[in-house]
């Protein structure tokens, strides 16, 4: 093998590897597309979804607690809006190797048992969720047609309660979007789990 | 002032021994952010101490308890607390078990208002409500970590402890 193909290769490596330098999307900003491996096997972008009015971006895993407390209101906003024109999409932006609950196998087997309607995609590699700034599950982008970013934050105010919910921000921004309104808030914050990396 | 202040540290030195001592005690629990803010945050400016927010079914956070551990027996003259994110039904002998296990006697709060929106900016505007983090007050610097320390060794860089110790 010649030295030429050889360091090709290597600089191939060496560029596919490349770190992605984070960037926190702000409202206003527009998202990247991306092409993830959803839990049926299928690769799904943005642009597969022809009529969408907006898409519900949701990173999201399996392992931590408040994840687990929005799945149902996951579905039942997925249920509601995506008939509408703004569909969940929920991806899973942990290294299983950091936490073996978020691997793929085990995205499948929580996306049959609850039934999930929306994909459920495997951001493999993480190279999408540090384009997006995604620090947390679940952490909520809402992205109008042409991917602008109109509301980044939490669901609503209570993760311990759906029924006391007195802030439904996620469902307020839609409304506002669909209305042409000004969205506000348009940044919430919440707690949530860490996104897992494997430490070197 | 002076007199306050050596009352809080005999509390918490105190609450460290019977969560030693005596596992089923209750830890304090502050419902809404105002009154966790007044007792475990006040006086931002005239302080030393680290605050480590953290919940027991997160593992980042668990998995660096002992580290901290090891800097309060290393350093008991800094103040330090955990506050629990955990269920307000936990800080009745849940908490201080689960301490107790693990041989953590570091004073621990429970921090249960659920209105997360409305308080995570007023621990550190840099917080975006992941967890673990780190607050630490040196005489009115604030430094914030919203990340997992690997050691002890990585909390005593990353906070500069010596500047710490010597402010105290």
């Amino acid at each position: 093998m010649s030295l030429t193909i050889i360091t090709g290769m290597l600089i191939s490596l060496f560029t596919l590897n490349a770190p992605i330098a984070p960037v926190a999307l702000k409202p206003g900003d527009t998202a990247v597309d991306f092409k993830l491996k959803n839990v049926d096997g299928k690769m799904v972008s943005l642009s597969d979804f022809k009529n969408a009015k907006g898409y519900i971006i949701v990173f999201t895993c399996n392992h931590c607690p408040y994840a687990k407390l929005y799945e149902d209101r996951l579905i039942a906003i997925n249920d509601k809006y995506s008939k509408m024109g703004y569909p969940v999409i929920a991806i899973n932006p942990n290294d299983p190797t950091a936490e073996p609950e978020d691997s793929f196998d085990e995205m499948k087997k929580r996306a049959k048992s609850k039934g999930f309607k929306f994909p459920y995609l495997f951001d493999e590699g993480q190279k999408i969720y540090p384009q997006y700034g995604a620090t947390r599950t679940p952490h909520v982008f809402l992205l109008n047609a042409q991917r602008v970013v109109k509301y980044i934050g939490a669901i609503d105010d209570n993760p311990n309660d759906a029924s006391a919910v007195k802030a439904k921000y996620l469902e307020d921004a839609i409304a506002s979007l669909q209305g042409g309104k000004d969205i506000i808030p348009n940044v919430t914050k919440a707690l949530g789990c860490s996104i897992k990396v494997k430490k070197a | 002032m002076q007199r306050f202040k050596h009352l809080h540290f005999l509390i918490y030195f105190i609450w460290g021994l019977t969560a030693t001592a005596q596992s089923d005690v209750a830890v304090p629990l502050y419902e809404d952010f105002a009154s966790f803010q007044k007792v475990v945050l006040h006086d931002e400016t005239n302080q030393v101490k680290l605050i480590n927010f953290w919940a027991t079914w997160c593992k980042p956070c668990v998995k660096e308890l002992p580290y901290f551990q090891q800097l309060h027996e290393k350093y008991p003259e800094l103040p330090m607390v955990l506050v629990s994110l955990d269920k307000k039904a936990d800080a009745n002998g849940r908490i201080a078990r689960f301490l107790a296990q693990r041989k953590i006697t570091i004073p621990v709060v429970v921090l249960a208002d659920g209105r997360a929106n409305d308080w995570i900016d007023k621990v550190s505007p840099d917080w975006s409500g992941s967890i673990p983090a780190t607050l630490v007050f040196n005489r009115g610097e604030k430094f914030f970590f919203e990340t997992d320390f690997e050691s002890m060794e990585a909390i005593e860089a990353a906070i500069d402890i010596q500047s710490l110790i010597k402010n105290k």
